[in-house]
């Protein structure tokens, strides 16, 4: 399986990338290809009405010089670990779907999930773990990370999310800060976490476009990005931008919703002018804008929103806003204030990432409540725990703890079923990624995590970690542990022996 | 009388509380009998269906076997387990509300602009707001007790007290205060042997004004690098009786502070300690306590490279005193002091003891800053601090049931609580 999840498209990206010459002779095909595959839904845009008609260069420009929509020019090449078949026995399994099945079984192979039940057909050549007393769960998808992009161990040279030049800065990719080698990668894998979205800071208002990243080593973030994942984009609402450009604007929350407004307005006539040419393909081809081409993209339904939003009164102003330009929000970020409209979130269907515990941080933090997840919960949104933080990032598990015995103490009935889709299926809906991950039923992939216990205990540990059916982390064998080529030498050498 | 001139010496501290303790008895008083639970002492093993009685704010009995005085307010703890109340050593609580800077209308009171980079005289506990929303929810959670501290970044930051959780003015909640001096020994931008130099300065200076206070007076010394009141702050480390707490994470960093509290004869607390379980032994032979958290491992700077989890359960191991001290993420600090019981939950899942990791979080603490004689335990004489938990207080889903300070349960809904309360319903009810 060289390329597992690879479309067509994608293969066809690698080739032009691997061989230039053989791009040259089938240049204009290939352009008309990549346009056709990523063309959007018929009912959205003119451009998936006709890209059919040849091109009238008579150069061969690739495929992202001419501003194709999704045009993938930092294509994942990710590829699944070795993995061997697997049955993990007599475990307690939450599967994200259903209830809790209890000394139940899993069976994987071939990198995806095949069977879970009370029982499984184990072939002759399955490798066995007998999981008595320990819980099984889908892997942690973090919705909300900067690993690698605000790196370890920090400072100038690894701080790489926030680019406060401008405060819209939409031509910017968070995968180009991306440093593999950032030591809380594995510390990540051995919190259960399986995937993760990168994202651009929170100091513009909108800060460029996210990553999603499998947990895994590789030479280039390329070699981490999950295959044929959408990018989402960063927007941010409230104190952050105001006090970044205090100086030059905006300085205000008003300023704040004009400058996305004026963002906008360009990006449909930016829109406008692409999806027209890519239908008449008549003369030459608009310049390129990196940015609005990001926020074309968002407007065409192919790229998803994540909106960094404290206050629940912004948080509708924001939903405004994208109604106004016929986007959609696909989840808010940090709403500290989701309970007080957590209704019209429901309603709306937008997620809600949250933290279990924060708040007071500033101003617009004050109102934190840990009831949030569950009263977000029980009016039927999508409630995702998240982290923006790499050590609550290893311990999401323990967030969601948190977030049952609050919303339980405030009288919410919050069941560890519902707390684990929290961690799960929810932020995999989130990065559109939940018909692939968040869920243990068969066909998806096999990212899994074995805990030493129930993962709403304190005292519960990941055991072991496995993506796409490879173990990449067994805490009871330091030799399979990760370690990055930063802590070689840096990092005394038994820090990997039990993370 | 102003109260800072009433800080001018540390005899003024001691008549502060004598005061404190006589405001926060003198209402609410009662005998508070506490029946059935499981009850760690801390200071002794636990006690099956053990009985906590209060009066007067003090504890009065500890045992399996105690009678329950005529008249006392009965509570039933039978399943739940009684702890001391909690101890969260790294706080700045009252200090801020939010972060909300001045200019917003906040306040920010944990930091001295000093001179030259000393404060030794800035007590920092002193602008503590009692009356900040995160001490109560603080409180809600089973922490009792706090030390509050100055903020960092100085040679020498200003001086620490141990406050308890209640009370209308900062004179009422203290319970010892000052009880440690921040200092700085390098890794940050400046070069760490000039720091430690600065550092040496300052502290033979106020041995010098020690010993020569009347050519002082008659302005017979050499100029001193730091003020007068600068100096006499001073003197409690100088004599050994209160510890310079030092801000160390690098191995080497420690083993400089062991040294430097060696050279001088002066008592030393390692705070934040990321390294420490490299020189484990060294501490333990040195019997310099150390206050280290839990839960980091990621080498933040190329000062923690070797920050790990296993940290507290190693020091344990090798005989070192340490207390733990939160400070993995969290938004604003003081938001989440209330979570210092996950950080002893989280050293067990790394190995420490049970035991040993609610120790860590008050008994250790109490007695690294002095006042284990009235808080950390469970036993007769101390302040009646004292909390019932519904299950293992380290889980997350125990709650605190019960949270007495000094015999006094309070009452009243959070901010949080208020707010939960609210929203439950849509819309909201705005006039209550």
């Amino acid at each position: 399986m060289l390329f597992p999840f690879t479309t067509h498209h994608e293969r066809m990206t690698m080739r032009f990338r691997l061989s230039p010459l053989l791009f040259a002779f089938v240049a204009t095909p290939v352009a008309t290809r990549v346009a056709a595959q990523n063309a959007p839904p018929a009912t959205a845009t003119p451009a998936a009405t006709a890209p059919a008609a040849p091109a009238r260069v008579t150069t061969s420009p690739g495929a992202g010089a001419l501003s194709i929509p999704n045009a993938d020019p930092f294509p994942s090449t990710y590829k699944p670990f070795a993995s061997r078949t697997t049955v993990i026995r007599n475990v307690n399994i939450y599967t994200a779907t259903g209830p809790l099945i209890r000394n139940g079984a899993i069976l994987f192979r071939d990198g995806k999930i095949a069977e879970v039940g009370a029982t499984v057909n184990a072939p002759s050549d399955a490798v066995v773990i007998d999981g008595s007393g320990k819980y099984v769960t889908p892997g942690i998808v973090d919705d909300h990370s900067h690993l690698g992009a605000n790196a370890a161990p920090g400072g100038f040279a690894r701080t790489g999310a926030n680019e406060l030049t401008n405060p819209v800065t939409a031509n910017v990719w968070v995968e180009h800060s991306v440093w593999p080698q950032d030591p809380q990668f594995p510390r990540d894998l051995a919190g259960g976490v399986t995937t993760i979205q990168v994202l651009p800071g929170s100091g513009n208002l909108i800060g460029g476009r996210s990553v999603v990243l499998k947990v895994v080593p590789g030479r280039s973030v390329q070699e981490m990005k999950f295959p044929g994942a959408k990018y989402g984009l960063k927007m941010a609402c409230g104190e952050n931008p105001m006090r970044v450009y205090q100086a030059r604007g905006p300085a205000t929350r008003m300023g704040n919703i004009a400058g996305d407004r004026a963002a906008w307005i360009n990006a449909e006539a930016y829109r406008r002018r692409w999806d027209n040419w890519l239908t008449t393909r008549a003369g030459d081809p608009p310049q390129r804008d990196l940015g609005l081409e990001t926020l074309a993209e968002v407007l065409r339904g192919n790229i998803l929103v994540h909106n960094h939003c404290y206050m629940a009164d912004e948080m509708l102003q924001m939903i405004d806003v994208a109604k106004e330009f016929g986007y959609q929000i696909r989840s808010f970020h940090h709403g500290v204030e989701a309970f007080k409209v957590a209704d019209v979130l429901a309603k709306e269907g937008i997620g809600a990432s949250l933290w279990a515990d924060w708040g007071g941080g500033k101003m617009e933090m004050m109102d934190g409540i840990r009831a949030n997840l569950a009263i977000v919960q029980a009016a039927g949104g999508k409630a995702i725990v998240h982290s923006d933080d790499p050590s609550g990032s290893q311990r999401l598990n323990q967030e969601a703890a948190k977030a049952i015995a609050a919303g339980r103490a405030a009288g919410i009935n919050v069941s560890d079923e519902d707390a684990i889709r929290w961690l799960t299926i929810n932020p995999a809906w989130a990065l559109g990624l939940d018909d692939k991950i968040g869920s243990l039923v068969p066909g998806k992939n096999a990212d899994l995590v074995l805990w030493s216990g129930n993962p709403f205990s304190i005292y519960t540990r990941a055991e072991k970690v496995w993506i796409d059916g490879a173990m990449l982390f067994d805490r009871t064998d330091p030799k399979q542990q990760w370690r990055t080529d930063f802590e070689l030498g840096f990092v005394p050498a038994n820090m990997g022996g039990n993370r | 009388m102003r109260i800072s001139q009433m800080l001018s010496s540390v005899a003024g501290l001691a008549m502060i509380g004598a005061t404190a303790a006589t405001v926060a008895r003198s209402a609410d008083a009662q005998t508070i009998a506490i029946v059935g639970g499981t009850v760690y002492p801390v200071s002794g093993p636990k006690i099956e269906k053990g009985t906590v009685v209060i009066r007067d704010g003090k504890i009065i009995a500890v045992g399996a076997n105690v009678a329950v005085p005529a008249g006392a307010t009965r509570i039933d703890a039978t399943g739940k387990w009684v702890t001391p109340g909690l101890f969260n050593a790294s706080t700045a609580l009252g200090l801020s509300e939010g972060n909300v800077p001045a200019q917003s209308g906040g306040y920010n009171d944990a930091r001295a602009k000093g001179e030259k980079g000393i404060a030794a005289s800035f007590s920092a506990w002193m602008g503590m707001n009692p009356a900040s929303t995160f001490i109560a929810q603080t409180r809600r959670d089973g922490v009792t007790t706090a030390v509050v501290w100055p903020g960092s970044g100085l040679l020498v930051s200003g001086r620490a007290g141990v406050v308890d959780l209640a009370g209308e003015s900062v004179a009422a909640m203290t319970v010892r205060g000052p009880v440690a001096m921040l200092a700085d020994i390098g890794g940050g931008s400046e070069s760490r042997a000039e720091v430690q130099g600065k550092l040496r300065e300052l502290l033979a200076d106020a041995k010098s004004f020690a010993a020569r206070k009347a050519a002082y007076e008659n302005g017979a010394t050499r100029a001193f690098v730091a003020s007068r009141a600068e100096l006499e702050a001073l003197q409690p480390v100088m004599s050994g009786k209160m510890p310079l707490a030092i801000d160390a994470d690098r191995a080497s960093d420690i083993r400089a502070a062991v040294a430097l509290a060696q050279e001088l004869a002066i008592k030393i607390v390692i705070v934040g300690g990321a390294e420490a379980w490299q020189v484990a032994k060294e501490l333990a032979a040195a019997k310099v306590p150390v206050m280290v958290g839990a839960m980091n491992n990621i080498p933040t700077s190329f000062n923690t490279l070797g920050s790990r989890q296993e940290n507290a359960a190693i020091l344990r191991a090798a005989g070192v005193h340490v207390s733990l001290i939160g400070n993995a993420g969290g938004g604003e600090n003081n938001f989440n002091a209330r979570n210092i019981r996950y950080e002893a939950g989280n050293a067990v899942a790394y190995g420490m003891s049970w035991d040993d990791a609610l120790r860590a979080i008050t008994l250790a603490p109490a007695e690294t800053f002095g006042v284990a004689d009235k808080v950390g335990s469970l036993v007769a004489g101390r302040e009646g601090n004292v909390v019932v938990w519904s299950g293992d207080p380290f889980e997350f889903a125990s709650q605190a049931e019960h949270v007495f300070i000094r015999g006094v349960e309070n009452s009243g809904m959070t901010r949080e609580e208020e707010l939960t309360a609210r929203y439950k319903t849509k819309p909201p009810t705005y006039r209550k």
